[in-house]
């Protein structure tokens, strides 16, 4: 573990002074030069290779030291170690010294590969690489028996392919795509004899060869893969798992249709021709290019990992590498049959066989992915049915597996790669599940206020949130991202009611599994631990509250919301509210929320916006009680509320009964500041015939009197009885908003005028003055001066106080609450140039 | 392709702010940027500098990922034992992070990390890779790290015998390849490496 010893070593490593420094160099040049290959030069370039190492600055090598650290690493006969760390010194060290090494003069394999180490990550240009590889490809074109081939030929090529395609030539390309078919489908099925020793390159012969096995200890039947299993391996064989190893990455690369013209689509009508008939057999695809014979020999290699997968294997790791080999082969045989379709008939009958095997078995839940994607990419062109595919990927797999990171995340990778197919098949799904929908039982609730159950299309990625609600931190970027492809106007409310649950989903998953584990231990892990079983679970587990919990676990959408429920839910959570994993939950939401409505607000029409309103008037207090959670929603709730009303203004006098509602109620002053703010403000600026035909005096008189009454009492009745609990913000954007309801019924301006005059006892009373700063009190008698001053002038009033719709940009009520300031300046920019035009 | 793996603190370091993570051991596979779009001008120290500060940003990301997983899962962990590597390394954290395209490779990169009580062991692999077998790769390095460096004992062996990770990674993921390997054939590398760390 981690020791404050390490930490003073690093230290002394960056702060080692230059007169020291040149002493240590000097001494390693003296033992290098002397051949001295002991524990102390050991010793001694472990250290220098920590003092290049520790610091992000460059240290520079004299040049002697260079040379000699160079030939040491090209030097055959220096041991391994030392290679290892000249290598690794070099690389770190400066200056560069990729155009010193001897490439070309290396004929031992192991050296070649320490070498191709700096070389890789010290080139500068693409004739370094170019290099490098054409060495190495000239030793496996020319089959020498005194010229070794490199055994990390292909690990080198596919770095340095990596850095830069186009190092390799045609030529090269298709020795390179010739060496992969032997490598892949002709090594050797005899083991290697053993070796005593760690020689690292010799080939050496078995004198009695014995057949290579499988993972489960049968005779090899077929070609030699990745998943034989032998005493030991034969250079070739070494080779087939280097080449399938990089075939993917090559084929990325490499295996692209250039003219996907006419000529194309007529040779895979003639490849398709032959292999309806038969297998390809060697001989018939001898006569195929270097391109199209690799697909067939790396076709056939997966085809044969995948028949090789099923055999039960007597080692853990080969188990494990089974299912990598898997998610290599499906990915691979994917990659080939979007170059070349004729493949994809092919590959169905194995992937259809693979998918049946593997699909009631958890435990390759990770394969699926890949299958599934073989799936989306090619079930129409097969005509194959995949619906059954992909209801067990977005039904089973968030349900029963949201515990797993890996797995959610490669989930949620895969959602994101197919967003747009998906979005776009989306009604596809829809359509096939509403008979589901209606034979699974519904929750035993009584809904309050149900919702029609309108959402049958987002059912399958309803469930994604179960991942998202346990892994919050780490998926909250990739949510993001696919949150705007899971909208549609037909989810957008129930979603949105998901997300502000998402915390109760991360609570109610939490108790589940605690919930199997308490089961599990009966008691006694709790009561050893010292604690009890807290209330929340014990309610999870009764029946009586079953139907609520099933509602948030839901795995389906459309089953409507309850408010009541809801509230009684939230009350049995209270003891989970501090819980880490729902607070990190909890600070996902306001985010996503962000995303939620920046997207909704791109497709909603007016009624999806009149109901996204009543929702956000209804949830602002029906949230989980998270520590800063209801603040943060209703700061998000608040600015959304006003893009919506800009949107569609009309929304104020249709909603206009809940609106008042909210802003009538003082209760809402203290519970829910920022939006009451909002509401208020919104009200003033959009009831007013100018946004809406329908606003009569009425509305103007009933909204005005509703929120004089307010104003009223917190300023008049309740100010002597204690301090304010509200902003003097709330109490300016009040008065402001009667003023410009006046100003659209003159006949209210009377009223308002003496109210404001009021305002002046109200900053000067006791509790006030104590609570609020003199430079508030003094903003709000001003404003209040202002608006009386400007109600005396009641068609300059009702000019500055409700401006045209059509010059309304959000810049200009960004400092304060009204359309005075913009107006002001308009006004005083006028004025000047009036005295120009007068003088001139 | 392995990009870069890295082994580095996850607990505090006295003479580092609360949030930023000690890099005990890095080894970068591929040029932080590609060669084509890599501006050739750009001076070696400067380029050096670059690299290692976008290596400090993934070691900083794994931790705060690694501390808010820990602190959800939300159970005390145990002190470490020598020689209960296994055990260690089976009750490690682990998880996947995406990189997106910027921040900090010009390429999208997965970051794939395990937290081994206070040391994290991360690997950046790119976005197509097969992560399962990149999932396997790490353990199978953090276990050979945490036995032939006695990491799970207070000790400086990871800075001054760095040079067994370097040989650890050539033979199990030479230049950043990830190799599809048996049981067998991992024994066979295995001896390899024990026969060159025994001279």
């Amino acid at each position: 573990m981690y020791a404050q010893g390490t930490e003073s070593l690093i230290k002394q490593a960056r702060e080692i002074n230059d007169e020291e420094l040149v002493k240590f160099y000097g001494r390693i040049s003296k033992l290098l030069l002397n051949k001295d290959y002991g524990n102390e030069t050991v010793d001694s370039l472990q250290r220098l290779h920590l003092i290049v190492s520790a610091t992000k600055y460059g240290r520079r090598l004299p040049s002697d030291l260079l040379e000699k650290l160079q030939a040491l690493l090209c030097s055959p006969g220096s041991s391994e170690q030392l290679q290892v760390l000249s290598s690794s010194i070099l690389r770190e060290g400066l200056p560069l010294s990729v155009a010193k090494l001897p490439i070309k003069d290396l004929q031992d394999s192991r050296t070649t590969s320490y070498v191709a180490s700096v070389i890789l990550a010290q080139a500068k240009s693409k004739a370094e690489l170019a290099e490098l590889s054409h060495h190495l490809l000239k030793a496996v074109e020319i089959r020498q028996p005194d010229v070794q081939v490199c055994r990390h030929t292909l690990p080198i090529l596919s770095a340095a392919i990596r850095s830069s395609p186009d190092v390799l030539m045609e030529d090269h390309v298709n020795l390179v795509n010739r060496k992969l078919v032997d490598w892949l489908r002709y090594a050797s099925n005899q083991q290697g004899a053993s070796m005593s020793t760690g020689g690292f390159f010799m080939g050496p012969r078995a004198r009695q060869p014995a057949p290579m096995n499988e993972v489960d200890g049968a005779v090899a039947g077929d070609f030699f893969t990745v998943l034989c299993v032998g005493q030991s391996y034969t250079e070739d064989q070494w080779m087939n798992m280097y080449a399938f190893s990089m075939l993917r990455k090559w084929l990325r690369t490499y295996d692209i249709e250039e003219n996907s013209g006419s000529g194309a689509d007529d040779r895979s009508e003639v490849d398709g021709s032959v292999m309806s008939m038969v297998s390809a057999t060697s001989s018939s695809s001898r006569l195929l290019p270097p391109k199209e014979r690799l697909r067939e020999k790396a076709f056939e290699y997966c085809q044969r990992l995948v028949e090789q997968s099923d055999r039960k294997a007597v080692k853990k790791a080969d188990t494990e590498l089974q299912k990598a080999c898997l998610v290599e082969a499906v990915t691979i045989m994917n990659i080939i049959c979007k170059e070349d379709p004729s493949f994809v008939y092919r590959a169905f009958p194995c992937i259809k066989a693979l998918y049946s095997r593997l699909s009631g078995d958890l435990a390759f839940s990770r394969v699926l992915l890949p299958i599934a994607q073989f799936y989306l990419n090619h079930s129409e062109t097969a005509a194959v049915d995949s619906e059954a595919v992909f209801r067990q990927l977005f039904s089973s797999f968030p349900a029963e597996l949201f515990n797993e990171p890996m797995l959610a995340f490669e989930f949620v990778q895969f959602c994101r790669t197919n967003m747009a197919v998906l979005q776009e098949s989306m009604p596809l799904y829809g359509q096939s599940f509403p008979n589901l929908l209606k034979v699974s039982p519904r929750p035993s609730v009584p809904l309050v206020s149900p919702t029609p159950p309108c959402c049958h299309g987002n059912h399958n990625l309803c469930l994604c949130r179960k991942f998202l609600a346990w892994n919050s931190p780490a998926l909250v970027s990739e949510y993001m991202e696919l949150l705007p492809s899971l909208l549609a106007p037909s989810t957008a409310i129930e979603l949105l009611h998901s997300l502000l649950d998402l915390p109760c989903l991360a609570a109610v998953l939490d108790l589940q599994l605690r919930s199997a584990s308490y089961a599990a231990s009966e008691k006694t892990l709790w009561d050893s631990g010292g604690s009890k079983a807290p209330s929340s679970l014990d309610a999870f587990r009764q029946p009586h509250y079953r139907g609520m919990f099933l509602y948030i676990l839901r795995p389906e959408a459309g089953t409507g919301d309850t408010i009541d429920r809801l509230r009684m839910l939230h009350d049995i959570l209270a003891d989970m509210v501090e819980s880490p994993r729902v607070v990190q939950c909890a600070q996902t939401v306001p985010v996503l929320l962000h995303v939620y409505f920046h997207t909704v607000a791109q497709f909603a029409d007016d009624k999806l916006i009149n109901q996204l309103v009543l929702v956000l008037l209804e949830r602002s207090s029906l949230l989980m009680d998270i520590k800063n959670y209801q603040t943060e929603v209703q700061r998000v709730f608040s600015s959304h509320l006003l893009a919506l009303c800009k949107l569609h203004p009309s929304l104020i006098m249709e909603q206009s009964r809940e609106l008042l509602d909210m802003a009538g109620s003082t209760i809402n002053i203290y519970q829910k500041e920022e939006l009451y703010t909002h509401v208020v403000w919104a009200i003033g600026e959009y009831l007013s015939l100018s946004h809406d035909a329908r606003c009569t005096v009425e509305h103007i008189t009933s909204s005005f009197e509703t929120l004089e009454a307010v104003l009223f009492e917190i300023t008049q009745v309740r100010q002597s009885a204690s301090a304010p609990r509200f902003s003097p913000r709330l109490v300016t954007v009040l008065m402001t908003t009667l003023a410009k309801l006046a100003s659209r019924s003159q006949d209210l301006i009377p009223r308002v005028s003496l109210f404001l005059s009021k305002m002046h006892s109200f900053t000067c009373s006791a509790p006030v003055v104590a609570c609020y700063s003199e430079e508030d009190r003094e903003a709000i008698v001003t404003r209040a001066h202002e608006l009386v001053n400007l109600l005396k002038l009641p068609n300059v009033a009702q000019f500055v106080l409700t401006p045209s719709a059509s010059g309304d940009t959000p810049r200009w009520h960004r400092d304060t609450n009204a359309s005075l300031p913009f107006a002001m300046r308009a006004l005083s920019g006028l004025l000047p140039k009036h005295n120009t035009f007068l003088t001139g | 392709m392995v990009k870069c793996f890295l082994i580095h603190t996850l607990c505090p370091v006295s003479t580092l702010s609360a949030k930023e993570s000690r890099i005990l051991y890095c080894r970068v596979f591929e040029p932080m940027d590609q060669l084509s779009g890599m501006n050739t001008d750009i001076i070696p120290e400067e380029k050096r500098l670059l690299e290692k500060e976008k290596l400090a940003t993934i070691a900083r990301q794994v931790q705060s990922t690694c501390s808010l997983w820990r602190e959800a899962r939300g159970q005390p962990s145990v002190e470490p034992v020598l020689g209960e590597e296994a055990r260690a390394l089976e009750e490690a954290d682990s998880g996947m992070l995406r990189l997106p395209v910027g921040d900090p490779f010009p390429e999208e990169h997965f970051l794939l990390w395990l937290g081994v009580h206070a040391l994290g062991f991360s690997m950046v692999c790119q976005a197509d890779d097969n992560l399962l077998l990149a999932e396997g790769t790490l353990r199978s390095l953090a276990s050979h790290c945490l036995e032939s460096l006695r990491l799970l004992a207070p000790g400086s062996e990871v800075l001054l015998k760095s040079d067994r990770i370097e040989a650890l990674l050539h033979h199990l993921v030479p230049h950043g390849q990830l190799l599809f390997i048996n049981h067998r054939f991992a024994q066979s590398l295995d001896k390899e490496l024990t026969a060159c760390m025994a001279k």
